[in-house]
């Protein structure tokens, strides 16, 4: 997959005409959505998230000119998702081993509403916790194919990995996940 | 076909991603085997586990405020136009959410007679909404009293807009500029709602019945469109729907 074309942020840039202005408006803003939500799974943290996303749309807005395709999404969540990562690889290892990441994740503090559907949010507490213990990996393409309901071959663009790997990262992190929310808990599995 | 291999395809196989001879003996072999398709149960009953009860983590505002004004301000760069001038004053206006209502001039609009027109106007305003944000260029009077603002638009524009005071709801008025829609110049006003600025465009739509659009969001932006007493008006912003819904009412309306 090629379609990486997005240089070191200090590399060749050009302003925005008014009409690349109009296009990165219409093709790539629309998923900043997707693409907090990417950074906010893979590196599990709202700051981090927040800064990366910035990071990636500066990015992305200065190589815009590069962009040639019709898919917006992908190239713009494969920016997010390079800059993410490049931010993880720069932290201190915190089991990012591809089997199963140990690092409890510290739970949010939400201050619960009167009203709220109690086991719901545990409900929801579960999944995420169970998915940002998963592997960075198998975290990523299972945001990309459930939240984002992206084809292998989108993800493949996104993360620049052939398909056959991601049919492999998702069965593999499915296979944890399912063993992770499984009424025994989530335990250990090779 | 072994379970052990329909195991390992059986993600795929849910994903519709295996070409059609694959998928089919998949499911010849599900079809005959009890273990496997239980484990298809749950393979599907994970997916919609996930799509239900995942937490989605949206951008916030000021992120979306952040992003479009960098987007903006690469492309005013490449004019060249040197709008830095005020930069400083309304910089911090990026990080803040933004009520735009538009009061446009003669332009005259399709809303009450084609979707097509009503999206178009919409992301036309949006953008209008943006760039006065954006571009430095919020306002060309600042004024909260609707006394000096009115009566500056007096000469610019070929109709006089509408100007209403809600600053007793908590919807001051900050002031007013000339903007353009379609090559049109129109009036635009500035309404501000605690950290959220508020643009309005208004002009004349004589003839056109009394209505009322329920907001539309559109960028991340809400845009919600009157049409009251022969004027349209519309109105744009990131305030929350709700609120926004009640300040036009009010403009509008007056009360």
């Amino acid at each position: 997959m090629t379609h990486e074309r997005e240089p070191e942020a200090d590399g060749p840039r050009r302003y925005l005409s008014p009409r690349e202005l109009d296009r990165f408006n219409e093709c790539v803003l629309p998923y900043l959505d997707a693409a907090h939500n990417l950074a906010r799974y893979l590196l599990r943290d709202a700051q981090d998230a927040e800064d990366a996303v910035q990071d990636a749309f500066l990015r992305a807005i200065r190589h815009f000119h590069g962009f040639r395709g019709a898919d917006g999404r992908a190239w713009l969540l494969s920016i997010v998702r390079n800059t993410c990562f490049t931010r993880l690889s720069g932290r201190p290892p915190s089991g990012q081993n591809v089997e199963f990441d140990e690092e409890i994740h510290t739970v949010e503090e939400r201050s619960p509403g009167p009203d709220v559907d109690l086991e719901r949010r545990a409900a929801a507490e579960s999944v995420r916790e169970g998915l940002d213990r998963l592997a960075v990996e198998f975290r990523e393409v299972l945001v990309l194919r459930e939240l984002e309901g992206l084809s292998y071959k989108e993800i493949a663009q996104v993360s620049g990995v052939p398909i056959g790997t991601v049919m492999s990262r998702l069965a593999r992190g499915r296979k944890q996940l399912l063993l992770a929310l499984a009424p025994g808990g989530p335990k250990e599995n090779g | 076909m072994q379970c052990e291999d329909v195991l390992e395809r059986l993600s795929a196989f849910v994903d519709d991603e295996l070409d059609p001879l694959g998928s089919r003996e998949i499911q010849e072999h599900l079809d005959r085997c009890p273990t496997c398709a239980e484990a298809l149960g749950g393979m599907r009953g994970l997916g919609e586990r996930l799509r239900a009860e995942a937490p989605y983590y949206p951008a916030p505002d000021s992120l979306r405020a952040r992003v479009s004004q960098a987007a903006w301000r690469e492309a005013s760069r490449g004019r060249g136009a040197d709008r830095r001038r005020s930069v400083a004053t309304w910089g911090w206006l990026g990080a803040a959410a933004t009520v735009v209502v538009v009061l446009g001039g003669a332009w005259l609009f399709t809303s009450h007679h084609g979707v097509d027109g009503f999206a178009s106007m919409e992301g036309e305003v949006v953008s209008s909404h943006v760039r006065s944000l954006m571009a430095s260029h919020l306002m060309d009077v600042a004024s909260t009293d609707q006394h000096t603002v009115k009566p500056w638009f007096n000469g610019k524009l070929d109709f006089s807009p509408p100007v209403t005071d809600l600053a007793a709801s908590g919807y001051p008025l900050i002031g007013g500029r000339l903007d353009y829609l379609r090559g049109r110049a129109v009036a635009a006003l500035v309404y501000q709602r605690r950290k959220h600025f508020i643009n309005v465009f208004t002009w004349p739509d004589e003839g056109a019945a009394d209505s009322e659009t329920p907001p539309r969001t559109h960028q991340g932006y809400h845009v919600v469109h009157e049409t009251h007493g022969g004027m349209a008006y519309w109105i744009v912003s990131d305030l929350n729907p709700e609120e926004l819904s009640a300040f036009a009412r009010m403009l509008v309306t007056g009360k």
